[in-house]
């Protein structure tokens, strides 16, 4: 049996049976799925790394050793404009997602480069709020509360500047040899990468920052 | 493995992340991702607003915030990284849910453990007469 008859086969059962191969029926799943599935296991293990920090974040919160908490050093306006860069080259990652799947090399690349602008204004907007905490003495040294601070937050940051060059990685891969299935599907899998790590994000804004601000 | 053996897409699973074909279109993709980007901005701009706000009974707002940050997760979840709970995306979404259980027990069973000892200890002050 050839390939291409075995590919019919695999459609006649699922649409005969009703059966999608969700549940176990149809053959082997193209490259496509199951090299997005095995990144999303990663990405979803990469989450359960993070509810550590969470944890450790939540337990140590308290504990600033007589030195400054969250109420005196978090500002939300840094943190709102954090917010809005990273949603909005999450959009902007979803438009490259497009872009590509539509094969259109020259909006890829407009959007790709929206999605690396705006993350690279949160790292900087980022670094920024860490380099003013170090400079007043509220370095991670300073208590439990601040390492557990920037361990968490920094992580996060570690994920979205290493996304940054993956991206820039894709961008040349593009360039390079074009909408390829293997590209395609290094695509999907740093978009991805992109969307998770804005709902860390939004778990990092409202558990560290908000409750950190809340009166 | 080629990609011939790819089968008609919209009769097998879903790739994470990934739309169905038949649903698919620019228009409607895009409109998808803007209608995700504005719901996200609203339930984003509800938690800062409700922060300050006084509007919510103040020891309730921790218990708001959280509310509307699950919405969010779910509106990303939705709108940007298409999970749904047809049969295309079980798998995924049952992937998703075990880590939704480990990510509960780490963070729920470490809060509940360490509040625990924190109840059981003593004062800080007193450990400290004692070490004299």
């Amino acid at each position: 049996m050839t390939a291409a008859h075995a590919a019919d086969a695999t459609a006649e059962i699922s649409l005969e049976g009703g059966q999608a191969t969700g549940r176990g029926a149809g053959g082997p799943a193209p490259v496509r799925v199951y090299v997005g599935y095995g990144f999303w296991i990663f990405i979803l293990s990469d989450m359960v790394m993070f509810s550590a920090f969470f944890a450790a974040y939540a337990v140590l919160e308290g504990a600033t050793a007589g030195g400054p908490g969250g109420r005196q050093l978090f500002d939300l306006t840094n943190v709102a404009w954090e917010t809005a860069c990273l949603l909005l080259s999450s959009f902007a990652c979803g438009l490259a997602s497009l872009a590509a799947a539509s094969r259109n090399a020259l909006w890829f690349h407009v959007a790709m480069a929206a999605t690396f602008v705006l993350g690279a204004v949160f790292v900087g907007l980022e670094l920024k709020e860490f380099a003013g905490l170090a400079a007043a003495g509220d370095g991670p040294q300073r208590s439990a509360f601040l390492s557990a601070f920037f361990t968490l937050v920094g992580c996060h940051g570690l994920h979205v500047t290493a996304g940054l060059l993956w991206l820039l990685t894709m961008m040349a891969q593009v360039l390079a040899k074009g909408f390829r299935a293997d590209i395609l599907r290094r695509i999907l899998c740093f978009t991805l990468f992109w969307h998770a790590l804005d709902i860390i994000w939004v778990a990092i804004f409202t558990v560290v920052y908000l409750m950190g601000k809340t009166p | 493995m080629s990609e011939t053996h790819d089968a008609p897409r919209g009769e097998l699973d879903l790739a994470p992340g990934e739309e169905r074909p038949d649903a698919h279109g620019l228009a409607q993709g895009v409109r998808g991702y803007l209608v995700g980007l504005a719901l996200a901005a609203g339930l984003t701009a509800a938690s800062f607003y409700f922060c300050f706000s006084g509007l919510i009974y103040g020891p309730a707002v921790p218990a708001a915030l959280v509310a509307l940050a699950v919405a969010q997760m779910g509106v990303h979840l939705v709108f940007f990284l298409h999970l749904t709970t047809g049969p295309d995306n079980t798998n995924n979404a049952l992937a998703l849910a075990f880590g939704v259980l480990i990510v509960t027990l780490v963070i729920g069973g470490s809060l509940w453990i360490m509040a625990n000892l924190n109840h059981n200890m003593l004062p800080m002050a007193q450990i400290m007469q004692m070490q004299r």
